[in-house]
């Protein structure tokens, strides 16, 4: 396992809220995600998860500590380079889809690469609008749902947005797919569906971290950290696969 | 600031604005309203004024504008005071810097009958019409603007000599019913004859002078009784109208230049003022506030539309865009709707001078830099508008925005 190279790395990582007294969202935190990783956060609500996931989406600092995201040092960077990286780096994948309602999902996934985040891919090969809905509709086809491809959001079902949310975030291959809350608004059926694909993108080496309350989600995940009270601390439940 | 390093293709830009203004079509169109409603106004005012000074300065076109006449009154009966315009006056007043042409003219002494006809050989039904005579100098075709079409105009030369000569108007002519100057055809004025040595036609001024027999004020002293003359008129360059009008009456009759009547045309600054009055001041002020008023729309519909927008403020971010590719966002949004609302209001404000034209029935003036320049102002008062949104939107914390859904 140590043989991957790292994705993320965090060391003593802290966040600060000021306030009197300061609120302490995230004390120290250790972790490493290798490439492959499927990881799990779990805990109860404020204890911490969302400041760590806005943490390591880069959308907000951490008061003291390193982070390094796929080598590259995080802290020391300036606003516009942590845009960039979060862009080519980091695809999201949110508990609310975040999809734009008057876009089809084929224009919801291309939305990914208009800000230029992902117009370097990882293999190096740049590629700009030309060819972009080739890119949009194998994306959604990686997630099951090319034959989805010029329905509006409203047209889909939870499910299937919440996998037109995955195709955009698989954009450009990111180093990490962030997942907040990812079956949050869906059925059990649903999710089910989701975590299969979760297992089909891990099996295709995307490293995956999942940021979770739901049991069923996080015993589908080979690593599980649990967050309370801003202490983040591993859990050995390696599943048998 | 770090280096920017995401790049937002222009293209993508326009069309992510595109769809961000169309997604709403009626709140776009709306938002417009305020914008259409001032560059309407101002385009009418202007539109307008341009019109209607353009109307006016036709009046004054370049014939007009250099035209100047001196009329002596008449003499009251048995006064023996020296006239005080006499047949020398074209020669001083053409001294006079931007003089081009002037002449002195006397028409048929008051009580005197001049019954013309044409040769005896003429036709006799066409005797007896009523066709005055005058007495006129040499220079008389330059300050009329008139051209010799058949013949000559008599000179200083005969003027001296007393002849008997005549030029006759070209309506004259034609009502004597003379074409051919080849056989010296005569007219009998009062029963004298004079040689028909020249047609003068193409009068632009004093058109009454088309159906006249016109002769040397010699031979009309001695043949009909003719006075001084009443009137001199003058041709100036263009431009000294106004100057010659102040100058001539003193070169005429030095020390008594106020007894005579000066006509000059009206200056153009004068003619101009007019129409730019306070009303077209109150209308352009309308369309000022109205502007202002449109952008405050604007703004106040970019920034609601930036709070509806916050959780795709948050995407985006997410997805890559720096605080700029936002801003430029929403900029070029309310950019777009005072851009469309210019254009809207170019057009509709062009309407309603066309309008206004045909109502009084004048030429309607479209100045094209108005028509490009009212855009360019809607434009610019979207951009204004939308500089304080756009920095709201930009400012927005992605992990706050993100919250907000979309």
């Amino acid at each position: 396992m140590s043989g991957r190279e790292s994705v993320i790395e965090l060391h003593g990582l802290c966040r600060e809220y000021p306030a009197t007294p300061p609120v302490r969202a995230l004390r120290d935190v250790d972790l490493t995600v290798r490439r492959g990783d499927h990881l799990a956060v779990v805990g109860p609500s404020g204890s911490g998860k969302s400041t760590l996931l806005a943490v390591l989406g880069l959308l907000d600092r951490p008061t003291s500590g390193s982070y390094a995201l796929d080598g590259v040092e995080t802290t020391v960077l300036g606003d516009g380079q942590r845009t960039v990286l979060r862009g080519r780096r980091i695809g999201f994948v949110f508990q609310s889809f975040h999809l734009l309602s008057h876009r089809s999902a084929r224009e919801n996934v291309e939305l990914a690469e208009i800000h230029g985040g992902s117009s370097i891919g990882s293999d190096g090969g740049s590629s700009g609008r030309r060819g972009r809905s080739r890119r949009a509709l194998a994306a959604l086809d990686r997630v099951g749902l090319s034959h989805r491809a010029d329905f509006l959001p409203n047209r889909l079902s939870g499910g299937e947005r919440q996998r037109v949310a995955v195709a955009r975030a698989l954009m450009g291959d990111p180093a990490l797919l962030l997942c907040d809350e990812p079956t949050g608004n869906l059925d059990s059926a649903n999710t089910e569906t989701l975590l299969d694909l979760f297992d089909e993108l891990r099996a295709q080496g995307v490293t995956l971290l999942v940021i979770t309350h739901d049991d069923a989600v996080s015993r589908r995940a080979a690593r599980r950290v649990r967050i309370a009270d801003g202490v983040l601390t591993e859990e050995t439940v390696e599943v048998a696969l | 600031m770090s280096r920017p390093g995401n790049r937002y293709d222009p293209r993508d830009l326009v069309a992510e604005t595109l769809i961000g203004l169309l997604t709403r079509p009626l709140r776009s169109a709306l938002t417009t309203l305020g914008t259409v409603l001032g560059i309407t106004t101002l385009v009418i005012t202007l539109g307008v004024a341009a019109t209607a000074a353009d109307q006016i300065t036709t009046r004054f076109d370049a014939m007009t504008a250099t035209t100047v006449s001196v009329t002596a009154p008449a003499p009251a009966a048995g006064s023996t005071d020296l006239p005080l315009l006499d047949w020398d006056g074209p020669e001083q007043v053409t001294r006079l810097a931007g003089v081009t042409a002037a002449a002195a003219l006397a028409e048929a002494p008051a009580g005197h009958d001049l019954p013309v006809r044409a040769s005896a050989l003429d036709d006799p039904a066409r005797a007896g019409a009523s066709i005055p005579v005058v007495a006129a100098t040499t220079g008389l075709p330059g300050a009329v603007r008139g051209t010799v079409t058949a013949g000559r105009f008599f000179d200083a030369g005969m003027v001296a000599r007393h002849d008997r000569v005549a030029v006759l108007g070209d309506q004259a002519a034609a009502l004597l019913g003379i074409r051919d100057l080849g056989e010296a055809p005569a007219v009998f004025v009062d029963g004298q004859p004079f040689t028909v040595i020249g047609i003068l036609g193409g009068i632009g001024r004093e058109q009454f002078l088309a159906a006249t027999v016109i002769l040397p004020p010699t031979t009309a002293h001695d043949r009909l009784g003719f006075g001084p003359p009443g009137r001199v008129l003058i041709t100036t360059a263009l431009g000294a109208a106004a100057q010659v009008a102040g100058q001539a009456p003193v070169a005429l009759a030095p020390g008594r230049s106020a007894a005579l009547t000066v006509v000059a045309p009206p200056s153009l600054e004068r003619a101009r003022k007019g129409v730019a009055g306070d009303t077209d001041a109150l209308f352009l002020i309308l369309g000022l506030v109205s502007l202002v008023v449109g952008a405050v729309g604007i703004a106040n519909v970019t920034l609601v539309t930036v709070v509806e927008r916050t959780g795709e403020i948050g995407l985006r971010r997410a997805l890559g865009a720096a605080r700029r590719h936002i801003a430029y966002q929403f900029l070029l949004e309310s950019t777009g709707v005072g851009l469309v609302g210019g254009v809207v209001g170019a057009s509709l404000g062009m309407l309603g001078v066309v309008a206004v034209s045909a109502a009084h029935r004048w030429t309607p003036v479209l100045d094209l830099r108005l028509a490009l320049a009212a855009p360019v102002a809607g434009a610019l008062v979207g951009l204004a508008a939308g500089v304080y949104p756009a920095v709201r939107a930009a400012r927005r914390e992605p992990v706050d925005a993100l919250r907000a859904g979309v």
